[in-house]
């Protein structure tokens, strides 16, 4: 079996969204942890992002790899979900369901949510393009590079923004609740001893991500960080 | 006890179908709920009426003809049974049952409530049988099965093919099914030489058949009437992957 046919099939398509998701929780987590330096002050957080930045060719590497990934993420989740769309033509008038919770129901949803969410952050803090004007790509006076903490602190000081961020990182938490269980079933690592531990993953680490990612927009915006 | 019925009718799989509402007098606590809908025909043969069709064999909840989705849910409120096994003393005089037949592409309403599920038998075709010549009857424990390996093949060889988690499945999945049907036979000797084949046959052909992609929902274990636990579609996404990425034939 070929891997195209492989990938198109159903269960295909699902490992490919196990196995980027995988790959784009870790994205997730390392991207929090390398951001809650913030709290450590300036230095920690100039010299984290300044590191990055120096990486030079292996940073496009690593952004390659993760547009990729991205990529093959929601193609693979295109996949399923026109299998699952064509596979009942004709909708129940009532269907009521036993075991399943709103984030599994809202995958879709909660999905594009997040892709687009990830345009806009990318045009906000990466690139400047959006509201950053000011303090976008200003540099440090010692040559330690852009001084990311003082864009990070401005650029949370419009409520609205915040709000868009604190949002985005609720669905974004929304979405990875079900997935990060899911995933570890469609990759076939769910038994019988372990159910109970894996159905509880996901939730546990999508509610320290959200703690993590909500705690630097409101902490800039409380001015708890300044 | 009274009871008021929204069912779906439909003359054949061209019509476009509709809900009737019926309302039946006399209804017993201890009738079957397909007793209570014989209940009905009977009076709609007295009207003149054409009777309302529904699938049914055994009655005894071991042969997976009966269906329904009764109030929203594939063999109606009670877990673990069937609708031949569900009774009307699970529901109070004056309810209103919503009565609809399984929603999938694969199974195409043929009247009524009555689904052709042949598509099932064609994935059982594909692949989910021991070719070998496997010989006449053995004498017992002549070919030893360690015991945690005949219950899980027990198991989900408990699968009647009723198809309810076809019809529960927000996604229209049949993996619950052909993981049953995979998983039975990977955890006997018998089943080993054509393992890894088996599950990439049966699953081209579930495919084939217009089956949604399971997203773990987990509704097909909710309303299984034979309780088969989802790890069987853990084992077949194994199977399926051991036999993509090494198997040679
Ligand atoms: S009629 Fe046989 S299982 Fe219900």
């Amino acid at each position: 079996m070929s891997l195209g046919t492989t990938m198109k099939s159903s269960i295909g398509a699902k490992a490919l969204m196990a196995i980027t998701g995988i790959i784009l929780v870790l994205f997730v987590i390392g991207h929090m942890v390398g951001n809650l330096q913030v709290f450590l002050g300036p230095d920690a957080l100039n010299q984290y992002a300044h590191t990055l930045q120096s990486l030079g060719p292996i940073l496009w590497i690593i952004r390659l790899v993760l547009l990729t990934t991205l990529v093959a993420h929601i193609w693979s989740a295109a996949v399923v979900v026109r299998m699952s769309v064509a596979a009942r033509p004709v909708d129940y008038q009532k269907r009521k369901d036993l075991t399943t919770g709103f984030a599994a129901r809202t995958m879709l949803v909660s999905g594009i949510v997040v892709a687009l969410f990830i345009v806009y952050h990318v045009l906000h803090f990466t690139t400047g393009t959006i509201d950053m004007a000011e303090s976008y790509g200003q540099m440090l006076p010692d040559g330690g590079g852009h001084d990311v903490y003082k864009m990070v602190i401005e650029g949370f000081q419009h409520p609205l923004t915040t709000i868009v961020y604190c949002l985005a990182t609720v669905v974004l938490c929304l979405h990875l609740s079900h997935g990060i269980s899911s995933l570890m079933q469609t990759l076939g690592f769910r038994n019988d001893s372990n159910a109970a531990r894996i159905d509880k993953v996901g939730p546990v680490l999508a509610i320290i991500i959200l703690i993590g990612n909500l705690s630097m927009p409101i902490a800039a915006l409380t001015g708890l960080i300044k | 006890m009274r009871i008021t019925l929204h069912v779906w009718r439909q003359k054949n799989s061209t019509d476009t179908g509709g809900m009737k509402e019926y309302t039946v007098d006399g209804v017993s606590e201890d009738m079957s709920f397909l007793e209570m809908l014989d209940l009905v025909n009977e009076n709609l043969i007295n009207e003149g009426k054409e009777p309302i069709a529904f699938d049914h064999d055994c009655r005894e909840g071991i042969c997976g003809t009966c269906s329904l989705m009764i109030n929203g849910i594939a063999h109606g409120p009670d877990a673990a049974i069937t609708t031949c096994q569900l009774h009307m003393r699970s529901f109070k005089d004056g309810d209103a049952i919503h009565i609809e037949p399984w929603r999938s592409l694969a199974f195409p309403v043929v009247r009524d409530l009555v689904v052709d599920r042949s598509s099932f038998d064609r994935i059982v075709q594909a692949g989910g049988y021991v070719s070998i010549n496997a010989g006449a009857a053995q004498d017992a424990n002549c070919l030893p099965i360690p015991k945690p390996d005949s219950d899980t093949s027990m198991d989900a060889a408990a699968c009647i093919g009723c198809g309810a988690c076809v019809a529960s499945c927000p996604n229209g999945s049949a993996m619950l099914f052909v993981s049953a049907k995979i998983g039975h036979l990977a955890h006997l000797p018998q089943g080993q030489p054509e393992r890894y084949k088996r599950a990439r046959d049966m699953v081209a052909q579930m495919d084939a058949e217009g089956f949604g992609a399971c997203s773990n929902h987990y509704e097909c274990e909710a309303v299984c009437p034979k309780e088969i636990p989802v790890k069987f579609i853990a084992k077949m996404n194994r199977d399926f992957f051991k036999a993509t990425m090494c198997s040679e034939s």
